[in-house]
């Protein structure tokens, strides 16, 4: 018998909807969905780095996180619940975790997957020309399965890549090959 | 005792004290290890007690006036002034996260400049992750312009930054002079900050925040009306050449009257946001730096630092201070920096503030000391922050650095 395909979907702020919906037009119906969202404990470490430039202010220095993370922690499951809702199939697998996203996303697909989605990061407004922030670089560098990369929403046309330097297009369109 | 020996004691003192106040054995407060080593200095007679005594002096109005901001920022949080910033910039942003990140540039740079960069980092910061993560937006930009900010938007007034403190009186300028001096250089280091953070985290800038904005919180109005009058204070005071400390102090007590009133504070809270043991730290830290200088290092220090107010001069004292601040934190260099600086006139004073304030975006803590602190992570098991904050901090300190010194040069000959 033929396995389903294991797929996860990393979510992210700010471009999982447009994510999983590339995701689910290309995804075969059998596919075993799982969707991860990861929550980044890099964020307090930087808060936290702030207040040890403090010096003397230990007495009065509470956590600088707040409830960051009880909030993000919060937002996440609100997400992963929101994306089973819109991706609309059944058994499809929630997994939150926590810590270096870079390094949890990668855990995540390290045993049985046979396929990675992730958003592009970065300007709508044109292809490239850095698509990718640290977190998806990273992952596409270290994914130990094929990886499919998509646009979280309609790509823009090839027009929007800028000429090389020097390069001037010619007046009147692309010149045809004559046959 | 020998002069050597005498400066060799004190700067191992210094380093001792600079050590434990990062690390914090057994978790204690920095003034138990300042308090005894500025005590052994004064018993074996390495600081003679006249000198500690003017040193001592000389500090208490700058402890008044840091307790009195204390004050005043921690009520304005109770206040819920933070709370309501936070909800503006959700409501402001509508849900976009470059516009979000302005307001928060907005906020960050102003609370810094009034309040201190200590409101920033332990008030506003929260605030503003909170906010970020209710958006389900990316957090990491925000929370690199408030610590960012923090440090290089504390140019503008002798209440933004403890070190501008420490100088102001020494520079012999007034609160509007200074003030009106430092606006270029606040808004030339706000300006590349924006310009490089825009760009380093542009892959996380992305997308539009689908949850629904709550309705904004209303701004109180009480506590935000006595900052501001507190802020118009510091420049009356200035103009009536009273001690802009006052106006501190009338903010932090017309802010605590009707909260104690109504008891939505009590006695006891408005103590622990005194902070007497930071207070305690800034003074016996004070008294084992004046120790260090006394014996030697202060010349040294005076040949160290040129007193010319050349764009050239004034680059190469704000990078020296910069390098100091980074070597071992810039409470003690500016403490170190200041007599020499001084002498050689205000320009030199405030270059040395762009150095001290902008400068710990690179390492925060010191170099030595985030050794140490990055140890005591470790030892707790907590992740150490990534590469990408050292990163950030060398193309965002030097631009920084030479933005608003050259706007300090242009300010210098424009207000004079």
């Amino acid at each position: 018998m033929i396995q389903p395909m294991r797929v996860v979907v990393w979510l992210v702020e700010g471009t999982w909807q447009g994510c999983l919906d590339a995701a689910a037009q290309i995804l075969p119906s059998d596919a075993q969905v799982a969707l991860l969202h990861v929550t980044p404990s890099d964020v307090g470490e930087v808060a936290e780095a702030a207040t040890a430039g403090l010096l003397g202010r230990a007495f009065r220095v509470h956590r600088p996180t707040g409830h960051f993370e009880e909030v993000a922690d919060e937002e996440a499951s609100e997400i992963l619940q929101a994306a089973a809702t819109r991706l609309g199939r059944e058994n499809t697998e929630l997994v939150h975790r926590r810590g270096r996203v870079e390094r949890e996303v990668v855990r995540a697909v390290a045993e049985g997957v046979d396929l990675l989605v992730v958003a592009r990061d970065g300007d709508r407004s044109r292809l490239g020309p850095h698509s990718l922030g640290h977190a998806t670089r990273f992952i596409v560098d270290h994914a130990p399965c094929p990886v499919l990369l998509v646009w979280p929403d309609e790509a823009p046309g090839i027009e929007s890549i800028p000429p090389p330097p020097g390069h001037h297009p010619p007046p009147h369109g692309p010149r045809r090959e004559s046959p | 005792m020998p002069s050597f020996v005498s400066e060799t004691l004190a700067i191992l003192l210094l380093v001792a004290t600079l050590a434990c106040a990062v690390t914090r054995p057994r978790g204690w407060p920095e003034a138990v290890f300042a308090i005894p080593a500025a005590v052994l200095l004064l018993v074996l007679g390495v600081l003679p007690l006249s000198q500690a005594g003017a040193e001592a002096r000389s500090l208490a109005p700058t402890i008044g006036f840091l307790a009195a901001i204390l004050v005043l920022a921690d009520l304005s949080d109770r206040y819920g002034l933070f709370e309501a910033a936070g909800s503006w910039m959700a409501t402001g942003s509508r849900g976009r996260p470059v516009a979000l990140l302005a307001l928060v540039f907005v906020v960050a740079s102003v609370v810094t400049a009034v309040l201190g960069l200590d409101a920033t980092v332990l008030l506003l910061t929260p605030v503003v992750l909170t906010t970020v993560a209710r958006l389900r937006l990316r957090a990491k930009p925000h929370a690199y312009a408030c610590t960012h900010l923090a440090n290089s938007a504390s140019l503008l007034l002798p209440v933004s930054n403890l070190t501008n403190l420490l100088a102001f009186r020494a520079s012999g300028l007034s609160f509007t002079r200074f003030g009106a001096i430092m606006a270029l250089p606040w808004l030339a280091a706000i300006a590349v900050e924006w310009g490089v953070l825009r760009r380093f985290f542009a892959t996380d800038l992305v997308g539009r925040s689908e949850t629904e904005v709550a309705t904004p919180l209303r701004i109180p109005v009480f506590a935000s009306t006595v900052v501001a009058l507190t802020l118009v204070g510091f420049f009356v005071a200035s103009v009536l050449r009273v001690n802009p400390a006052f106006a501190a102090l009338g903010g932090a007590v017309t802010l605590a009257v009707p909260a104690l009133v109504r008891r939505r504070v009590k006695v006891r809270d408005i103590g622990l946001s005194l902070d007497v043991p930071f207070l305690a730290f800034v003074l016996t830290l004070g008294l084992v730096v004046k120790a260090v200088s006394l014996h030697g290092l202060s010349s040294l220090v005076v040949r160290l630092v040129p007193s010319g107010t050349s764009l050239g001069s004034l680059l190469l004292v704000a990078g020296i201070a910069a390098v100091l601040a980074n070597l071992i934190n810039n409470l003690p260099a500016v403490l170190l920096l200041l007599p020499a600086a001084a002498a050689a006139g205000p320009g030199v004073v405030l270059a040395v503030l762009i150095g001290v304030n902008a400068g710990p975006n690179l390492t925060y803590v010191g170099s030595l000391a985030t050794l140490l602190w990055r140890r005591v992570l470790r030892q707790r098991g907590e992740e150490l922050p990534t590469s990408e904050f050292l990163r950030l901090g060398v193309v965002t300190v030097p631009p920084v650095l030479l933005a608003s010194t050259v706007a300090l040069w242009v300010s210098l000959r424009l207000v004079g």
